[in-house]
Formats: structure tokens, C-alpha cells, sequence
């Protein structure tokens, strides 16, 4: 895969479905305590070069600690980090070959730009001339050219955020990590700059790590995402796998919008399953993998732009199909949702892209309508 | 911009009257002619020649200022090493002992501290005189340094820090190259305001002073219990003209740095 | 940042061991010579208790030895219990008259438009950082008997004749409230300038009165501020010596200047020890309060 021709195009980047690839970064059984609280729970993980990584999860969820433990600012309680093969127990964080990239940017206050960014490369002594080539090149690959010579005060939020990731991969370390990098920009800048990050990650073959709360961002970025809940990992897949497969019930709500509808399975053959749905008042048929068996308890999760919203009855309104009253319209501008409370007693969502210019809408409050599926649009979770 | 009422622009004429009345009424009589403190007999500055003239007080003025410049360095590292210890270093064996030892000086009453340290010296038998005032003045004016610079450690952002030592700083070096420039304008105002605590002591210095050693509030304080003199006046003009210039230059710097960086501010918020 | 190790322990070791040597070891020092007698000769007191030789040995028979003499004698000798109760009560009222003159002055400087208010702050500073003595002294020539004031006062006619006012209580309160301003005004100050002004605005949206509006939202939010001036005023106005000395007349008692001419005039060491360790004592409670509030104040921030 050459990037310099493909562009920001990825292209099959899989090492981890690879046995043989051998990871960058191994966390094996790593477990952090503050006193009695547990900030990271008996974890493991393997992160590959040049994958970029992120760690999703709410505030709280103990993926800024693992991350510092990664940088060295926190030593376990229990497990070890490997990283290119060198167990990390006992190096203290300026012998590590990570670079962080602070949320805060945590830029020295009283040097400029360029100070800022050689700083790292005087720690490690590097010749003067080839100090000051590199200093020139990360100005220019962050568009700081002209800056060169600025405080961090004088600089605007997108500018400081520049200078401190220049400053972090000036050192060309193996691994970069980014404390919510994007945090303290606004969302327009935000977007732009989720693509700009991911043209230099893939630019510089780096491995880059990122803690985020914001699931857009990983969605964006990421290759692979762990989401995070209460110290522990709850699933580790690419993007697509994530929000199409979602493995969990807190995984399915925590990413995107979700229908998640309770019932009993009555049938689990090869792929497809039948649950009894008192949700719908009917039969939910699914063409998905799943451990449930029959008699178990389960959950059909059904994205809102997945089902179909109709005035008229389907042709067997007793499977995939649900019955009820439109409570609600959330215009979006580029969808609909529309919010229906089911005659058994539940509500369910569906969002309709609004393709054409039209104010008014066929179903507006009030209307009796039908909501549909195909077999093939969710999932069945059982926890 | 509201206006302020009439009831605020009042109390605060009065209120700074108050203040600054006196002061000012001091230095206007140190111009007096006459020898009397409230008739006035026109204007003269011959009271600031005989200062000049009175070796006593030019010894005496020497000396506190020997005392200010020695006491307020050495306090200012122990101050700062002081705040270290407290605002980085979380929790360690005999931290509340410490804290206790370091705020107790600011309130605690100054007769009680000079004749603890009086009844120190006497006890190790040291030759009290300038260099007992020194280390009395040391002793607790690092605590109101210590303040100063702890305040400031604790409002910084650690993460500048852990960026340092990231980047391959050790945590020494991080010290001197990162946390000591940032802190600098605090360690620097520690520093004025032990001189100033220093220059202004009389009760400590009284206490654990011993033959030869006279400081400038020593010898006001004995002239003025023997009745107000217009010298005396004169001294304290100087005095406060000497403290309120270098207040002002002081502020007016801190002012202009400020300003500047409001400036550029703007201007780089403008031009993103 | 000196994280680990060795360049750890030197940076709390050093000033640790100086506040050791130069602040608690004096304290015990003034402990013991409490409770030794007198004597005429150098130094002016013979301790019953050898703190370094012999603590260990009979230490029963030696604490049954001590001179609990001149504690006896605070309470016995009414100068003392006098000087106590009087500095108490001279420290009292005077910072609670204090509250009263310094509100305006931190409320007028808190609702002064933003760009002036750093400049009414170093007003407030700027004569904390001329010497206390000087303006101290600056009062004596307004308030004595041919001072300032008198002429002023004679020759508007107010008065036939000049009154009395330097060396009496009114002079030392005068001191006080004069000294200690900046201690006040500063907390207050700084509570009242960190207040929403649109809390204001709601108070009166929602029916109050302008005073109502103070009474209810403006001083209630103003409290912790109100409670650290007090005590930044009272607890060193309970041990002043400067200004009863020299505002003050005879009548004046106060603790400080009580300690003072006990060490200085009767060298009676003993004595100002045990002075000092029950001036203390009374202050402890004021102090220990202070320091809980103050902590309290921080982990709320």
C-alpha cells in the first residue's frame, strides 16, 4: 500500500485478523487502582504499526489512564505494556518512544512556535543544523511557516493545536498519543482537521492512538475502536463492525441512534432467527449470527434509518412490522426522525432522508402508520 | 460599562481618604519649615538634609537593607522549595507537620515569634546582632514566599510539565527549563515582598537583635517614642517614595506585558 | 518537575529541617522556660527541666518540680487576665467595625467598571507596602494634642479645647481599622468581584428591591469572604504590639504590649513565656478555625 498514490484511500488494513503480524503495543491484563477506585479492569490489547487506534468512552471510563500509563505518567497496579518488544515496567516517561499530544496542548508558555518544536529534539541532543531542518520541515507539514516565531498566546485555538501535534511528532516516535485532540476546537475546525490528522498519520507511517468521547471523531479516524465503559474494554472492531454489529446493548446505544427491541427467541437455525416480540405484537425475523437459543431473552437492535415508515399496512403486517401513532417529527434538515408510540405500549424511531425539497410532508402527527424491515437490517443481542 | 452609583463613588472617596490621607499629610509636613507637626511655617527641605547628615539613621537605613536584600534571597529559595514540596508532592510522612509550620507564621503574632527565636539563640548560645535578625527574617518571611509561589504552582497546568518530560526531559532539567521560568514572576514577587516584610519588621528584629546591630524601624520606633520630629518625618517620605516608585514600575511593567498580550490575542484570534 | 528519588527528598528535606530548627524547636524552648523561675542573671532564668540531659531520667519527680508559678499568675494577676480580656474585646470590635467600613469600599470597588478595578486593587495595596511603623507614626502627629486633627477641629469651632485622643483606646482602634484595611477590603473584594452580575439582575427580575437584592443574593455569596477578613483582621490585632504602644496610652491594655514590657522592662522571661504561650493558647481556636475554612474554600475551587 503506498499512500503517496492512493491518497487517504485505506485500503484492506487488517493486521489484526493476521496471526502472524506481529503488534507494536501489547497491553496484557494491565489493571489500575487510585486507592479503592479502579480506573482500568484486567485489560488487554494489541495495537499494530501503523494503526490508527482509538479509545472510546465516556469521561470516566479509564481511557485517559490508560493511555498515561502508556506515556509513563501512571505505572500499573497489575499487568504489563509492551511497546516494539520492550517491556515499559519502571521507564520513566522521557525514555519512552511514545510522544503525546495533550489536550490541553500543554505548550511551554514562555518559548515560541519553534522553541516549542525543537524542544524535544534538544532533549535528545540531535546536531544543531539537523534541529533546526526538522523544526523547518514540521512547520511546514502543520502550515506554520510563517508563525515560526510566535508565543503560544499569540496563537489561535487551531494554531496552538498545530504547534503541539508538530511538537509531539517531531521526535518521529513510534507511537503518537493524542488526548482528545480536537476537544478544544469548534465543530467546523474539528471536521477538518479529523482529515487532516489522518493524511499525516498515513503521510508518516506512524502509529497513532487516540482518546476521544466523541464517536464521530473515531468513527472518522479510527481503524480500530475500543469502547470503553467503567474500566473494561466492551468491544474492539473497525467502524463499520461497530455500528453494523454491534455486540452489546451499551455498545449498540452508545454509537448512533438505536431501536432496541425486547423478545423471546423461538427458532435459531443457521443464521436465521425468530423472535416472539411483544414490542410489535407480532414475529421478528432475522438473518444474523447470534449464540441465543430458543426460549432465551433477547433484544432485536434496529437502526432508525433502517426501517421504513408507510401509511399503508405491508403485506404481512405480522413479521418485521410494528403498528402505532406518529408522536413526534425531528426535522434534522437532512433527515426526519420520526417518533411512534406502538399500539402495544412501546415507541420506536425511524429516520427518512429527506431527499427532496419539500416542506410539507405526507406523514405528519397524529398519523396511524406502519413501520418495516427486512431481515437482513438488524441484529439480536442478548446482553 | 455601567456607571457607578452615587452611594459607590462616595464610599470609595471616603474609603481611599482614609487610606491616603495620612501618608499624605506626612510627607506634606516633612516639607515643613516650622518644627511643629501642625502649624504650618512654609516650605523647606532642610529636614531631608539633616537625614544625610544623621550617621545614626544612614547606618541604621544600611543596615536594614543588608538585612532585606540577605533575608529575602535565602528566603525566597526556601520558599520556593517550600511550595514545591507542598503543591507536587501529594502526600508524604510529616506533610501536615510541615504545612502546619509553614502557614502558622502568618498569622502568629510577631512577639511570639521574636521571643521564641531570642529564646533560641540565647539557648545555643549565638552572638546575637545582624546575622540573628537575618535568620529570624528568614524564617518567617519564607512562609509568605512559600504562598506566593504555591499559588502559582497550583493554578499552572501540570501537563506542561509531563509534555517536558515526554519529549525526553529529565525531571531535573524539566525544573529549571520549564516550571522555574513559568513561575518566575511569582518566585519575583515572593522576593519584593520578603524584602519588604524585612524592611518593615521592627518587633521580630527588636527581639533577636543584639549590640551593634541597629535596623532603620529600630531606630524610628526609639525616636518616636521620644515625640514626633520632623527628621523623622522626612525619613518616612523617602521611604514610602522609594516603595511607592517601585510599586508602580512594577505594576505598570506587569500592566504593559498584559496589554501587549491581550493584543496579540486578538490579533492572532482575528487573523486565524 | 523533581519527580522521583533523591532530588525529592533534598526539596522537601531543606526547608522542612529550617522550619524545624527555627520554628518548632524555639516553640518548645519558650514551653520550657515557661515553666522555669526567675533569676537575676544571664539569661535571666534558671530552668527546671534540662530538656536534653535528663528528660528520661526521673522524669515524674521532675514534672512534679515544675513551676507552674507563672501560669498561676496570669490568673491571679489581674494585669494579665485584664490584657487578655481587653485585647479580645479591642480586637473584636474593631474588626467588626471594620466589616462596616470595609464592605462599601470592596462593594464600590467590585461594581467599578472593569477597566479601572486593577488599579483600585494596588490602591488598596500600595500603603500595605509602606512600613506599618510609618504609618503608625503618621497618625501621632494627627492625633496628638497640638496635632492636626485638634487645630482642625478647634478652629472650626466644634471645639473649645483640644481633646485627648492620642494615648487613649479610641486612638488604638483608630490604628487598627487604619492598619488592617487592606485585609479586609481584599477578600471581600475578590468574593463580591467573582459574582455574576446577572445574579443580580434575576434577584430583581424575579421581584426584589435593590437592597432586597443585596440582602438576599450579593451578601449571602459574599460570606466566605466576609469570614476570612474577620479573621485576617482579628487574629493579628489580638497580638498587635505597635499600635497600643504607641496610639495607646497607660490605660491601654493589650497582650502584645503586656508581653513586650515583661520581656523588656522587667526581664521577666519566664513570665513572657507563659504570656506567650497562653496568648497562644487563645488564638489557636480563631486560627485552627481560619485554616479549615481556608481548605474548605480551596477544595470547593
Amino acid at each position: 500500500m503506498s499512500a503517496k498514490t492512493l491518497g487517504p484511500v485505506r485500503r484492506k488494513f487488517a493486521p489484526w485478523d493476521d496471526p502472524s503480524s506481529k503488534p507494536l503495543i501489547e497491553i496484557r491484563q494491565v489493571t489500575k487502582n487510585f486507592g479503592s477506585f479502579t480506573a482500568v479492569d484486567d485489560v488487554s490489547l494489541n495495537i499494530y504499526e501503523r494503526e490508527f487506534f482509538a479509545l472510546l468512552g465516556p469521561s470516566g471510563c479509564g481511557k485517559t489512564t490508560l493511555m498515561r500509563m502508556l506515556a509513563g505518567f501512571e505505572e500499573p497496579s497489575a499487568g504489563q505494556i509492551i511497546i516494539g518488544g520492550q517491556d515499559m515496567a519502571g521507564i520513566p516517561p522521557h525514555k519512552r518512544p511514545v510522544n503525546m499530544m495533550f489536550q490541553s496542548y500543554a505548550l511551554f508558555p514562555h518559548m515560541n512556535v519553534e522553541k516549542n518544536i525543537a524542544f524535544g529534539l534538544e532533549m535528545d541532543k540531535l546536531p544543531k543544523g539537523e534541529i533546526a531542518a526538522r523544526v523547518q520541515e514540521m512547520l511546514k507539514l502543520v502550515k506554520l511557516e510563517q508563525f515560526a516565531h510566535r508565543k503560544p498566546h499569540q496563537l489561535s485555538g487551531g494554531q496552538r493545536q498545530r504547534v503541539a501535534l508538530a511538537r509531539a511528532i517531531a521526535k518521529r516516535p513510534k507511537v503518537l498519543l493524542l488526548d482528545e485532540p480536537l476537544g478544544a476546537l469548534d465543530k467546523k475546525l474539528r471536521e477538518e482537521t479529523q482529515f487532516e490528522l489522518l493524511d499525516l498519520q498515513m503521510q508518516l507511517g506512524m502509529t497513532f492512538v487516540i482518546v476521544t468521547h466523541d464517536q464521530d471523531e473515531a468513527m472518522t479516524m479510527a481503524d480500530r475502536i475500543a469502547v470503553m465503559d467503567k474500566g473494561q474494554f466492551v468491544q474492539i472492531s473497525p467502524p463499520a463492525e461497530l455500528y453494523e454489529h454491534p455486540q452489546t446493548k451499551y455498545v449498540a446505544d452508545f454509537i448512533g441512534d438505536i431501536n432496541l427491541l425486547e423478545g423471546r427467541v423461538t427458532k435459531n437455525e443457521r443464521g436465521r432467527i425468530t423472535l416472539d416480540s411483544d414490542v410489535t405484537g407480532g414475529v421478528i425475523d432475522v438473518h444474523a449470527d447470534s449464540s441465543a437459543g430458543a426460549g432465551d431473552k433477547a433484544w432485536f437492535a434496529l437502526r432508525p434509518e433502517k426501517a421504513a415508515i408507510s401509511l399503508l399496512p405491508p403485506n404481512d403486517p405480522q413479521t418485521n412490522c410494528a403498528h402505532g401513532t406518529v408522536w413526534d417529527i425531528g426535522y434534522v434538515g437532512d433527515i426526519s426522525v420520526y417518533h411512534v408510540r406502538l399500539d402495544q405500549g412501546g415507541s420506536m424511531r425511524a429516520s427518512i432522508a429527506n431527499t427532496s425539497r419539500v416542506v410539507e410532508r405526507p406523514i405528519t402527527w397524529e398519523d396511524k402508520v406502519y413501520l418495516t424491515w427486512t431481515p437482513d437490517s438488524g441484529v439480536v443481542l442478548t446482553k | 460599562m455601567k456607571r457607578l452609583s452615587a452611594f459607590n463613588v462616595v464610599s470609595l472617596t471616603l474609603g481611599f481618604s482614609f487610606l491616603y490621607l495620612p501618608i499624605v499629610l506626612l510627607i506634606l509636613y516633612s516639607f515643613n519649615a516650622g518644627r511643629s507637626v501642625a502649624v504650618w511655617g512654609g516650605w523647606s527641605t532642610k529636614w531631608y538634609g539633616s537625614v544625610f547628615e544623621n550617621d545614626q539613621l544612614l547606618d541604621a537605613a544600611w543596615v536594614t537593607l543588608q538585612v532585606g536584600v540577605l533575608s529575602a534571597s535565602v528566603a525566597t529559595v526556601l520558599g520556593t522549595l517550600a511550595a514545591l514540596a507542598l503543591a507536587r508532592y501529594g502526600r508524604f510522612r510529616g506533610r501536615t507537620l510541615f504545612s502546619a509550620m509553614v502557614y502558622a507564621p502568618l498569622v502568629m503574632p510577631e512577639v511570639i515569634t521574636g521571643l521564641s527565636l531570642l529564646l533560641l539563640f540565647v539557648a545555643v548560645n549565638l552572638d546575637r546582632g545582624f546575622w540573628t535578625i537575618v535568620l529570624s527574617h528568614i524564617t518567617f518571611t519564607m512562609c509568605f514566599v512559600a504562598v506566593v509561589v504555591q499559588s502559582r504552582l497550583a493554578s499552572f497546568d501540570r501537563s506542561v510539565e509531563e509534555a517536558a518530560m515526554d519529549l525526553g526531559c529529565t525531571p531535573f532539567v524539566t525544573f529549571f527549563r520549564i516550571t522555574l521560568p513559568i513561575i518566575l514572576p511569582a518566585v519575583i514577587s515572593g522576593w519584593m515582598l520578603a524584602f519588604t516584610l524585612s524592611l518593615d519588621d521592627l518587633v521580630i528584629a527588636s527581639f533577636t537583635t543584639g549590640p551593634g546591630a541597629t535596623t532603620l524601624p529600630m531606630k524610628i520606633y526609639s525616636d518616636v517614642r521620644l515625640g514626633v520630629k520632623p527628621e523623622i518625618n522626612a525619613v518616612c517620605s523617602l521611604m514610602v517614595g522609594v516603595v511607592t516608585i517601585a510599586v508602580v514600575i512594577a505594576s505598570i511593567m506587569t500592566k504593559r506585558q498584559e496589554v501587549e498580550r491581550e493584543r496579540a490575542e486578538r490579533a492572532a484570534l482575528a487573523g486565524r | 518537575m523533581f519527580a522521583r528519588g533523591n532530588q525529592r527528598w533534598i526539596v522537601t528535606a531543606i526547608p522542612y529541617a529550617w522550619m524545624l530548627v527555627f520554628f518548632l524547636v524555639p516553640f518548645l524552648i519558650v514551653l520550657k522556660i515557661s515553666f522555669s523561675s526567675t533569676e537575676i542573671a544571664q539569661p535571666p532564668y534558671s530552668p527546671t527541666f534540662d530538656l536534653i540531659n535528663d528528660v528520661w531520667v526521673d522524669t515524674l519527680e521532675k514534672l512534679q518540680a515544675l513551676q507552674f508559678d507563672n501560669y498561676k499568675r496570669l490568673f491571679t494577676d489581674s494585669i494579665y487576665v485584664e490584657s487578655y480580656l481587653s485585647s479580645l474585646w479591642i480586637a473584636g470590635t474593631s474588626t467588626l467595625m471594620m466589616l462596616f467600613l470595609a464592605y462599601p469600599i470592596a462593594y464600590g470597588m467590585a461594581r467599578a467598571p472593569k477597566s479601572i478595578r486593577p488599579t483600585l486593587v494596588m490602591m488598596v495595596i500600595l500603603p500595605f507596602w509602606t512600613s506599618f511603623l510609618i504609618r503608625i507614626y503618621a497618625w501621632i502627629s494627627i492625633l496628638s494634642e497640638e496635632g492636626l486633627l485638634n487645630s482642625l477641629l478647634v478652629s472650626l469651632g466644634i471645639i473649645d479645647e483640644p481633646m485627648q485622643i492620642l494615648s487613649t483606646n479610641t486612638a488604638v482602634y483608630i490604628g487598627i481599622l487604619y492598619s488592617y484595611l487592606p485585609f479586609m477590603v481584599l477578600p471581600l473584594y475578590s468574593a463580591l468581584e467573582k459574582m455574576d452580575d446577572s445574579l443580580i439582575e434575576a434577584a430583581k427580575d424575579l421581584g426584589c428591591t435593590q437592597f432586597q437584592a443585596f440582602w438576599r443574593v450579593t451578601f449571602p455569596l459574599s460570606i466566605p469572604g466576609v469570614i476570612a477578613g474577620c479573621f485576617l483582621v482579628f487574629i493579628p490585632a489580638v497580638g498587635e504590639f505597635v499600635i497600643p504602644d504607641l496610639l495607646g496610652g497607660s490605660e491601654t491594655l493589650m497582650i502584645g504590649k503586656t508581653m513586650w514590657e515583661e520581656f523588656f522592662n522587667n526581664r521577666d522571661w519566664p513570665a513572657a513565656s507563659a504570656v506567650a504561650v497562653a496568648l497562644l493558647i487563645v488564638l489557636m481556636i480563631p486560627i485552627v478555625i481560619f485554616q479549615s475554612n481556608e481548605a474548605r474554600q480551596q477544595e470547593m475551587r
